[in-house]
């Protein structure tokens, strides 16, 4: 007998995602995932925005990696609440997991959740988390032409961050291309180059931030 | 390697259906993906194999079509496929138009059947 099926493969982590944005939603908490290929620079990203915006909004971070807690303990150190998922060898997030780690964050009065993907500039792009936003991070010394040759992530994403700018002179990287290859995809994307080592771009970065939280709010 | 959580997802919907439908042996099932996403044929079917391995599912045909992308230039609405399927995002073949084009298919990733008694 054949059965006519026509269902997303997805659908089930589709459903929870859905469910996690509308449960975020209503607490008026802005939820980015941030993906980039691991030492791209998203746990420094976020110990230098943690720290810069501290008193202006209150947030919390989740931490995917395969082993260790190393990531949430560098964010906690900056005061916010971190939970760290340990994937065991998975490569991506998923919403089910997510979800898990939201119950140990204490949500009243959040502003902005961030969700520290699983180094990997591939699979975690296939699996919505709850997110408002995607987020992805290239750092410089990975090459001009990733967006073209990773280019489903680049093309999901709301904004591109380009890491580590204070070593521009030592590698060959030239940002116009960068750029146009992230444009090329999706033509709305957001271009904040920041090194995180020199702070030089942050506020670039910490204005896209302003304007994607007041966005929620409203 | 996240080819094996698509697989999972792939058996549990099968099981969802089958029982749905009283079916216990699977013989086939189609799945289609876009070309768009990060899916790996043969790491797929691998994953699908394995996962299989001594269930009532072990002997079924696994069969993947892939769904070609399909564009609509933002600047003169043409809509047109990449003429080498080894490229993702190319140029407007009408205008030249480089930037924003819509995705009208290739994001796919679905189910289409499921052949069982």
């Amino acid at each position: 007998m054949k059965v006519s099926v026509i269902r997303n493969v997805l659908e089930a982590n589709d459903r929870l995602a859905n469910e996690l944005k509308e449960h975020l939603t209503r607490r008026g908490i802005l939820s980015l995932n941030l993906m980039s290929s691991p030492g791209a620079g998203k746990t420094s990203l976020l110990e230098r925005t943690l720290t810069d915006l501290k008193g202006e909004f209150k947030m919390a971070v989740i931490e995917g990696d395969l082993q260790t807690d190393n990531d949430a303990r560098r964010v906690a150190a900056t005061g916010a609440q971190a939970v760290q998922i340990n994937t065991e060898g998975g490569c991506h997030l998923n919403s089910s997991m997510v979800m898990e780690a939201l119950k140990q964050l204490d949500l009243d009065g959040l502003d902005i959740l961030f969700i520290e993907n699983v180094g990997n500039l591939v699979c975690p792009a296939e699996f919505d988390v709850g997110e408002d936003f995607k987020i992805t991070l290239l750092s410089v010394t990975e090459g001009d032409d990733k967006p073209e040759k990773y280019p489903v992530m680049f093309s999901l994403s709301t904004a591109m961050i380009l890491n580590k700018v204070d070593l521009l002179p030592y590698v060959n990287f030239n940002m116009e291309r960068a750029a146009n290859f992230g444009k090329a995809l999706n033509k709305d994307i957001a271009v904040l180059p920041v090194s995180c080592q020199t702070g030089e771009g942050l506020d670039g970065w910490y204005d896209w931030l302003r304007t994607a939280r007041a966005g929620k709010k409203a | 390697m996240h080819e094996m959580s698509i697989a999972q997802s792939i058996l549990d919907i099968i099981q969802q259906e089958m029982d749905k439908n009283n079916l216990t042996k699977l013989i086939q099932v189609k799945v289609k993906h876009g070309r768009l996403t990060n899916t790996v044929p043969e790491a797929l079917s691998m994953a699908f194999e394995c996962l299989t391995v001594q269930t009532p599912m072990a002997s079924a045909i696994f069969e993947l079509e892939e769904i070609p992308s399909r564009y609509q230039c933002t600047k003169c609405q043409h809509e047109f496929s990449p003429e080498d399927p080894a490229r993702l995002f190319v140029p407007c073949p009408s205008c030249g138009e480089e930037f924003g084009h819509t995705v009208l298919a290739g994001r796919e990733l679905y189910i289409e059947y499921i052949e069982a008694q």
